[in-house]
């Protein structure tokens, strides 16, 4: 073992304690703000300790909305994230993990030719075919459902290969097994496949619900309905609002809101979050 | 690599693959193939009539200043974000690998901005930075320099180099950590036996072995401001001012959303398929490496 000194180790703690501090400065200012009066920020006076208008600003986020354009309560913007997060993760999961197990446990023509059409979807995000795509979703009259939200972006290139990967690495004696007891392709896929994918399916959901709940371009798009709207869209529609001043406590409540859920996620799932992202390389 | 043990079955395995290949047929392969069709079309002023003009929209597109701008724009902002997040992130990445205690708090503790929405990040720097009511804005006013973001470009610049860059340093910490706990203590015990001080074994032991790590991050980064970046630019500054902020996906967002020139808008929407076409190839080149590595 190379011995470390007290100095480097102090040191090396004063680092790690000051990157902490800067990154989570802006989030602790984000959290003063939404405890304080509209008047006190806008003076440009806020202290940097938390006022006494916690209550009152989430209640009215929450529960009424801003008085600019947006005023859909933030908790209908909640839902519709949630719903929206979870349908993009689940949808993805549930295609890829039965694309993989066709592609690995059969034998059939073009069986490459539709893993390579799957993975050449790596290339084509929806930011290089964003208006094509968004002509699509009108003519099929999608503008403002969940549907129209979620489908086009349910599918997935890494968690197929992803599944593809784990699949080869079961070993085929289990395959065996299951046949000598008569099961089927679909029983095997369900009595020892899924259970098996447990771990990697909970890794991979925390990766997809955060990516999903943190959609911009799309849902910018797609949504033009008060009662569509997710909350982070939402946050930056607060903003513009031109004929008024930006209510920024309330701006401040809804960005804590927006956090909390993807931020949790991360924090209790840890073990989790890193392996899907170390083992899905993104 | 193929199992050997296998179901043959004649219809079922199309079946399981419906689901997703409906979803990539439709929303994926038509929208892409329609941008391409579409780059080599010119409209007519009421959008009856198409001509088929070879490369013209992108012989069009290059003689276009702004488009030029664009490339810019995004050349600075790639190279700011990836090197400042690059940098900060191994340094905090080295201090977490000694062997000190609170390690496994520490790495809680720097990972979590990975899970901000860019959108919301943008909006948390805005806060601070907003030249009249930002409490960071006032210091710096303080300091004598006269900030203001909204109208001044290299002002903009920097503030969303700063939050597309806060958010990117808990995605390259955790890779470069895992990079750093995978080289052997034997080697670098070895070398200090030999006199190695820490600084030598840094840049002759550590950062080579770390080489593959950082390269496989310098390509994920580059992929990330140019297309995740879009929500801290179109929340912090919309392209301006005087789309000194304007990247190559916010040009094709903003110039498709005003309608107008079609073929144009496809015509950038085919180049950005060549970038990601060629990050994705050096990407995988690399991965393929690795295994054999």
């Amino acid at each position: 073992m190379i011995g470390i000194g007290r100095t480097e180790k102090l040191v090396a703690h004063a680092i790690i304690w000051l990157g902490i501090a800067i990154i989570a400065f802006p989030v602790y200012m984000t959290f003063v703000g939404s405890t304080h009066t509209a008047a006190i920020i806008a003076n440009g006076q806020m202290p940097l300790v938390p006022g006494e208008h916690f209550l009152k600003n989430y209640y009215q986020a929450l529960f009424v909305g801003t008085s600019g354009t947006v005023r859909t309560p933030i908790w209908i913007m909640l839902a519709n994230s949630t719903i929206m997060a979870l349908m993009i993760a689940v949808g993805k999961i549930a295609v890829s993990i039965l694309s993989s197990f066709a592609v690995v446990y059969f034998r059939f023509p073009f069986r490459m030719g539709f893993f390579w059409l799957i993975f050449v979807t790596l290339m084509l995000p929806v930011e290089v075919r964003i208006y094509p795509t968004y002509k699509i979703v009108s003519d099929l009259g999608l503008l403002d459902s969940y549907f129209g939200l979620t489908v086009p972006l349910i599918a997935s290139a890494t968690a197929t290969l992803f599944f593809r990967q784990f699949f080869l690495t079961i070993p085929d004696e289990l395959v065996e097994a299951a046949k000598i007891d008569g099961a089927g392709p679909l029983r095997f896929f369900w009595d020892t496949v899924l259970p098996l994918s447990r771990t990697n399916m909970a890794a991979l959901f925390v990766i997809l619900f955060i990516l999903g709940w943190n959609q911009y371009l799309w849902p910018l798009l797609i949504t033009t309905s008060g009662d569509m709207q997710t909350i982070v869209v939402g946050i930056r529609k607060m903003i513009t609002v031109a004929d008024a001043i930006t209510e920024w406590q309330l701006v401040m409540a809804t960005s804590m809101l927006a956090m909390l859920p993807p931020v949790a996620v991360v924090v209790l799932m840890q073990r989790w979050f890193v392996k899907g992202l170390v083992e899905t390389e993104k | 690599m193929q199992k050997r043990a296998i179901y043959s079955n004649k219809v079922l395995p199309y079946l399981l693959l419906v689901p997703q290949m409906a979803v990539v047929l439709v929303f994926f392969y038509w929208p892409a193939s329609q941008a391409v069709w579409q780059s080599f079309l010119i409209e007519d002023a009421f959008g009856l009539r198409s001509e088929f003009v070879w490369f013209e929209n992108f012989r069009e597109l290059f003689a276009d200043k702004e488009y030029g701008n664009a490339f810019a724009v995004t050349a600075v902002f790639s190279v700011a974000v990836t090197s400042l997040s690059l940098g900060i992130a191994l340094l905090l990445a080295v201090m977490a690998d000694k062997q000190i205690r609170g390690a496994g708090a520490y790495k809680t503790l720097l990972i979590w901005p990975y899970a901000v929405a860019p959108a919301v990040a943008g909006v948390l720097w805005l806060f601070m930075f907003q030249p009249s009511l930002g409490v960071v804005a006032q210091g710096v006013k303080k300091m004598g320099i006269d900030w203001n973001p909204l109208l001044n470009g290299t002002h903009a610049m920097t503030l969303v180099v700063l939050a597309a860059t806060w958010k990117q340093i808990s995605y390259n910490f955790l890779f470069f950590l895992a990079g750093l706990q995978s080289i052997p203590r034997s080697v670098l015990e070895a070398a200090s036996i030999d006199g190695a001080g820490p600084t030598r074994r840094f840049w002759t032991i550590i950062f080579p072995l770390l080489s593959p790590t950082a390269f496989f991050l310098l390509v994920v980064n580059i992929t990330y401001v140019f297309f995740d970046t879009f929500g801290i630019i179109d929340a912090v500054t919309g392209g301006g001012p005087a789309k000194a902020t304007e990247t190559l996906v916010f040009k094709v967002f903003f110039d498709g959303r005003l309608g107008g020139n079609l073929g144009g808008s496809a015509a950038q929407s085919v180049i950005m398929m060549a970038i990601v076409i060629g990050l994705t190839a050096i990407q995988f080149k690399y991965i393929e490496r690795k295994v054999h590595y």
